[in-house]
């Protein structure tokens, strides 16, 4: 066990845990946060996406140990009041279905327009790839995603 | 073994005591609560085993709220919206009012709960109606009363009650108090609005959660915690049946964080789905140390009587079986005969894999066992059999568990089986804490309740006019009722009439055949069940028919169908289920059939001009009581890799509630259609699932679904039926038919492989 002093949505924490722990399990089970989705373990369905100073990464594959002082962002702190334009745009497309994996696409999306505020439909889907929906909302996410890119 | 579709029958309504109410539901409820007593019939069925007497709840509170209990489980399908909007609708209610509460488990008030076979709109749209319909009518009593004037002359409107001649308004919540004194209206003296009067029904209002899911608020199982739990883990034998020979847990107590390693009660298989499968128990403090203490278990298997389960052999065998004789179950005319004299025949065997559902959300529940009691949150479709299955295994009695339905995400029938409810409640009776049982994704892909692997056979004669004058089916694969009994050794009736046995076409010489197979994994319904076999050897051999004619693919299809008439499956096969309604109810029509196959070719363009690479397949398929056609447009480059521009679904399933869900399972099941199509199947070798992860078990994502998918929606006065299965079937055998138009290939094989 080791403490970790981390950067969660702007707030300091400190958690006592084992340095090999996947920050998934730190944000869910030491931090409350548990809007950041287990679903693979492995990196393969990005339902457990959050930013690391603003960078999408798969917190399944992220030990706490090497987070250092980077900033993590969850979809709680995405935006104060669930109004960022992605999450709107999400809202106007009635995107979600079950809505598990919705929390990583979101993640996935909001990092992707912040690097590149204009992507082509080739550019979204590359990028979106990575994230799997078992209910099948992949179009509505994909016109969200233009929405947003408009709006922003 | 579980009764596949039979919904109970509504029937009357009437008020219930307030206080018992509020005991049951917990809610802090004040003013008029209708309670909807559904009636209870015995089933018609012998193995159909569940008694029905559904209640449903709805309260119109002092402050002018209106609460609705959604005793129904939201996997996605926007269940948790589609009920209580029909309420709404009837009561005249303000949406923006609306608050909605989800039910506990709890047979005696809600009746059948278990959230599968697409019937919960179908079975409670009617009874939502009174109940709304019924708090309206005395709500205008009550203000009718007040003012003085006849009751004609009051009318509610967005949780209001006006008079017509004078303008005065009173807030439903202004009249809660004198409406609950009321008499309720009787049955047969409740007024439904006129369709032209709907405000919800037929239009499109977002899902309750909507704002909860895009925010990361908690919900869902795996989210659920309660003081004090801890986090376990199951290590289960890997061939289903298996179980622990020796282990040494010293290792695994060593990980920080691990409190206890238990060995979990082993059921020999097969063991139904209530039992777990066995294994050791891990309890921690939290996930990763529940997950790495699982890791260091040093474990010995016995693994069983399936340790040789080859799903290459169990192909051969099967392929073996339908070139036989088998059970008959549909029989007109003389198939011999027709064969006999064809002037040509087409002799086609398609084979699908098991799958699994994999659901993003795994298995997952937290129990709390204690004092003889036993209350558990989890994403479940079926609080009450999960009740049963509790009281069961913990032996106590039922109405000493609790079982609290969280959001589920995503079910496909997976959280229709109790199994890891189980497990959560045992290792909180066995660790003395409350606990959080999580599957990891490894634990969900190889412990499954798979879709069942299959080979079809259909053979089919033509005459001299290339008239089809002779249909035979052979259908193979290991039964559900395989996971429940050694006895059962092939498929049931009640899964060859999902697509099979009520193929529609008008052929004069019928057979249909199934063969002995044997389980040796535990096998589960998937989202629309058997149908996926059906349709697509069917949907398939309908366009090698067309082939064989040289009709085109769709003129092919109205002419296989034929005339307008309602065909009585009831008649022609004994014990004929319907979906659990009666056929003079929900008769087959052909007409509704042809006319989405018309509706499905006129919007995706059917019959235009396509550029070199491209190609249009069809098919049409009834399940759950919904007529779907599906056109799937493919593009083939010249590499062989392929892309979907375009699906067109066109849908008949009677008045539809909400359009923005209704396209959402269709846009969806078109997806989750083509993870069976084009991705992963689950091998087996060695007793075990060759993939464990999303790795090797692939499913659809962004880039392998349609770049378009439209929905076409009948406008129809027929009773409404489901939506969350129906897409799925006819969608693979259109891509394989659009495959075949584009390349000249034809896939027999699910996934489709392009090289």
């Amino acid at each position: 066990m080791a403490v970790f002093n981390l950067s969660v949505n702007g707030k300091k924490q400190q958690v006592d845990v084992d340095p090999a722990t996947p920050m998934l399990w730190v944000l869910r089970d030491h931090l409350n946060l548990v809007g950041t989705k287990f679903g693979c373990g492995i990196a393969q369905c990005g339902a457990c996406t959050i930013h690391l100073d603003g960078t999408a990464i798969r917190s399944c594959q992220m030990p706490v140990s090497a987070v250092a002082d980077k900033a993590i962002t969850t979809i709680e702190g995405l935006s104060e009041e669930g109004d960022h334009p992605v999450q709107k745009a999400w809202l106007e497309h009635d995107v979600p279905q079950c809505g598990y994996c919705q929390a990583g696409q979101i993640m996935t999306a909001s990092a992707l327009l912040a690097s590149n505020p204009n992507p082509s439909d080739d550019e979204i889907e590359a990028a979106m790839n990575g994230n799997i929906c078992r209910c099948g909302t992949y179009l509505r996410i994909k016109a969200a995603v233009k929405t947003a890119a408009a709006n922003a | 073994m579980k009764p596949l579709h039979n919904p109970p029958e509504p029937s009357i309504l009437k008020k219930v005591d307030r206080r018992s109410f509020l005991k049951i539901s917990g809610l802090s409820a004040t003013g008029i609560i209708i309670g909807m007593q559904i009636g209870c019939s015995p089933s018609k069925k012998k193995d159909s085993g569940i008694p029905f007497s559904p209640n449903v709840y709805l309260t119109v509170n002092s402050d002018g709220t209106v609460t609705i209990v959604a005793h129904r489980s939201e996997m996605g399908t926007g269940i948790r919206t589609g009920l209580p909007l029909i309420v709404a609708d009837e009561l005249e209610a303000d949406w923006s009012k609306v608050k909605v509460v989800q039910a506990i488990g709890d047979e005696a008030r809600y009746g059948n709960q278990n959230t599968d076979g697409s019937f919960s709109v179908r079975m409670f749209f009617e009874p939502m109606r009174k109940a709304g319909a019924t708090a309206r009518m005395m709500l205008e009593q009550a203000a009718a009363n007040e003012w003085g004037v006849p009751v004609g002359e009051c009318k509610a409107k967005n949780s209001e009650v006006a008079h017509e001649g004078s303008g005065k308004k009173l807030g439903f919540g202004e009249l809660t108090e004198a409406a609950s004194k009321l008499e309720m209206p009787a049955e047969d003296k409740i007024t439904l609005k006129k369709k032209s009067e709907w405000k919800f029904i037929g239009k499109s209002t977002p899902i309750v959660d909507i704002e909860d899911i895009i925010s990361g608020k908690g919900g869902f199982g795996l989210d659920k915690k309660v003081a004090g739990m801890k986090y376990a883990t199951v290590l289960r034998c890997p061939v289903a049946g298996g179980k622990v020979k020796t282990f040494n847990a010293d290792k695994a107590m060593q990980v920080a964080g691990v409190q206890k390693v238990f060995e979990m009660p082993f059921t020999a298989f097969p063991g139904g789905i209530n039992a777990p499968l066995g294994g050791l128990l891990v309890v921690a403090d939290n996930t990763w140390a529940a997950i790495k203490g699982r890791d260091a278990l040093e474990v010995e298997w016995d693994f069983g009587p399936n340790a040789k389960y080859s799903t290459a052999d169990y192909f051969e065998d099967m392929l073996g079986k339908v070139k036989n004789k088998g059970q008959v179950h549909r029989e007109e005319g003389s198939v011999e005969t027709s064969f006999k004299n064809a002037a040509k025949t087409i002799d086609s065997t398609y084979l699908i894999p098991h799958l699994s559902h994999a659901p993003m959300e795994p298995p997952c529940a937290v129990a709390h066992f204690k004092d003889g009691k036993c209350e558990v949150w989890a994403p479940t479709q079926n609080p009450q059999g999960a009740n049963d299955a509790l009281a069961e295994a913990l032996k106590i009695d039922k109405a000493n568990v609790t079982v609290n339905v969280t959001l589920l995400g995503g079910g496909f029938g997976r959280k229709s089986k109790p199994d890891f409810i189980v497990e959560a409640a045992l290792a909180s009776q066995m660790s003395g804490f409350p606990v959080k049982i999580i599957w990891t994704r490894e634990d969900d892909i190889q412990h499954d309740f798979f879709h069942a692997c299959s080979v079809q056979r259909i053979k089919v004669a033509l005459d001299n006019n290339k008239k089809v004058t002779g249909w035979e089916h052979h259908s193979v694969f290991p039964p559900i009722g395989g996971t429940f009994s050694p006895d059962a050794t092939g498929p049931s009736f009640d899964e060859l009439q999902l697509g099979m046995v009520d193929m529609p076409f008008d052929i004069p010489n019928i057979s249909c055949q199934s063969h002995e197979a044997k389980a040796m994994t535990r096998i589960g319904w998937l989202r629309s069940v058997s149908n996926i076999q059906h349709a697509f050897a069917i949907g398939s051999m309908v366009d090698e028919i067309a082939v064989a004619r040289q009709m085109d693919p769709v003129e092919n299809l109205l002419d296989l169908i034929g005339s307008d008439r309602e065909i009585p499956f009831d008649k022609l096969m004994e014990g004929f289920g319907n979906y659990g309604e009666p056929v003079e109810k929900f008769p087959m029509k052909t007409a509704r059939l042809k006319n989405v196959v018309k509706l499905a070719a006129e919007k995706s363009g059917w019959g235009k001009e396509l550029p070199k690479g491209h190609g249009m397949g069809i098919c049409a398929h009834r399940s759950f009581l919904t007529y779907v056609a599906c056109v799937v447009h493919v593009a083939v480059d010249d590499a062989g890799k392929l892309t979907i521009p375009e699906v067109h679904f066109a849908v008949d399933c009677g008045i539809v509630v909400n359009q923005n869900s209704v396209k959402n399972q269709f846009e969806g099941g078109g997806t989750f259609a083509s993870s069976l199509a084009l991705k992963g199947g689950i091998a087996f070798k060695d007793g075990q699932t060759v993939a464990k992860n999303f790795d090797q078990f692939e499913v659809a994502r962004m880039q392998d679904t349609a770049k378009e998918i439209f929905v076409h929606l009948v406008e129809s006065d027929e009773k409404p039926t489901g939506v969350g299965e129906p897409p799925v079937p006819p969608f693979a055998p259109a891509l394989a038919n659009a495959v075949f138009a584009a390349t000249g290939k034809r896939s027999k094989e699910l996934p489709i492989k392009m090289s």
